[in-house]
């Protein structure tokens, strides 16, 4: 078994208006360093193994459905796991 | 001519889109669900607006691996008119249907009011009953009608005259100012306002009407001998 988290944020190109939202409530509670905040998402997906190599079956996972390639990008960490 | 109005889990325009066609518009119209595998005995299909499944993940991601969506691009292909609006609008971008993306609305409101409309191109088979330029007012009603493309693909938008349907007043921060756009081949057209809402001078305006005016005309050129 694996364990894979996948994390999808908005491409750097493209304005994250939630970002910004959160940047500026950060700034009135007198954060002045932060200089920029982007929301993402994260999942965890938990994945048999197969005869398929797991980067294969994971990106093809992210790009078809988890992240839309137009103004998302992703990224993954892949942990194998004992099954109990 | 007879539409189908596509119904996904979550719809919530579908009764309106019907309303507008069977008793404004005149013309034949069935509900179709989701899990439907033909849509061959329909001249036209539409896509009415609402949240379909939940808008889980991203607006328009789940509805669009449903049956139905297969026949949906089989008919584009074949040259029937489809039209998106709403989420129909963000099925059909997800799908692949119609280039670019939505994000969420650059004042992260739900926006609900009726918008002024440029219509940009009235050589289209959804647009040939208004004059070019002329400003229409429709309602839109999304929270994540911020469209979004490349600069290579605006580029392409522009140069095929796709960009139907321009926001007077921005209200949700669209790239261009876009609020609607066809394919390349101009047979679908997605676009965040309601049309369907403004079919009836009694619910406050009927410049949605002459959409559907539209598509019907330019069917009755293409398919009815001495139309």
């Amino acid at each position: 078994m694996y364990k894979v988290k996948v994390f999808v944020t908005l491409r750097e190109s493209v304005l994250d208006p939630q970002g910004k939202a959160v940047t500026h409530s950060l700034h009135s509670l007198n954060y002045q360093q932060v200089a920029d905040v982007r929301i993402g998402k994260y999942m965890e997906l938990t994945i048999e193994k197969s005869e398929r190599d797991i980067n294969e079956v994971v990106n093809e996972i992210c790009s078809n459905l988890l992240a839309n390639p137009v103004i998302e990008d992703y990224r993954y960490e892949v942990e194998e796991c004992v099954t109990l | 001519m007879k539409f189908a109005v596509i119904v996904f889990p979550g719809s919530n325009c579908d009764v309106d889109m019907f309303h507008a066609i069977q008793d404004e518009l005149g013309e034949q119209v069935e509900y179709v669900w989701h899990d439907s595998e033909s849509l061959e005995e329909f001249d036209g299909i539409l896509l009415p607006g609402g949240f379909s499944y939940g808008d889980y993940l991203r607006t328009g991601a789940i509805a669009r691996f449903s049956n139905v969506m297969k026949e949906v691009i089989k008919a584009a292909e074949a040259g029937k008119p489809i039209l998106g609006v709403c989420n129909g609008f963000q099925i059909l971008l997800e799908a692949g249907l119609l280039p670019g993306a939505m994000r969420r609305n650059e004042s992260l409101s739900f926006i609900c009011k009726p918008v002024e409309l440029k219509v940009e191109n009235n050589q289209t088979m959804f647009t040939n009953e208004y004059s070019n330029g002329e400003t229409i007012i429709i309602p839109v009603a999304h929270g994540e009608g911020n469209y979004y493309c490349d600069e290579e693909t605006l580029a392409r938008l522009k140069e095929n005259n796709q960009i139907v349907f321009t926001y007077n007043q921005n209200p949700n921060g669209s790239l261009a100012d876009i609020a609607g756009i066809t394919n390349e081949k101009g047979n679908v057209l997605g676009m965040m306002p309601h049309p369907e809402r403004a079919v009836d001078e009694l619910l406050g305006g009927a410049d949605g009407l002459k959409m559907f005016q539209s598509i019907v005309k330019a069917w009755r050129e293409a398919h009815v001998v001495n139309a």
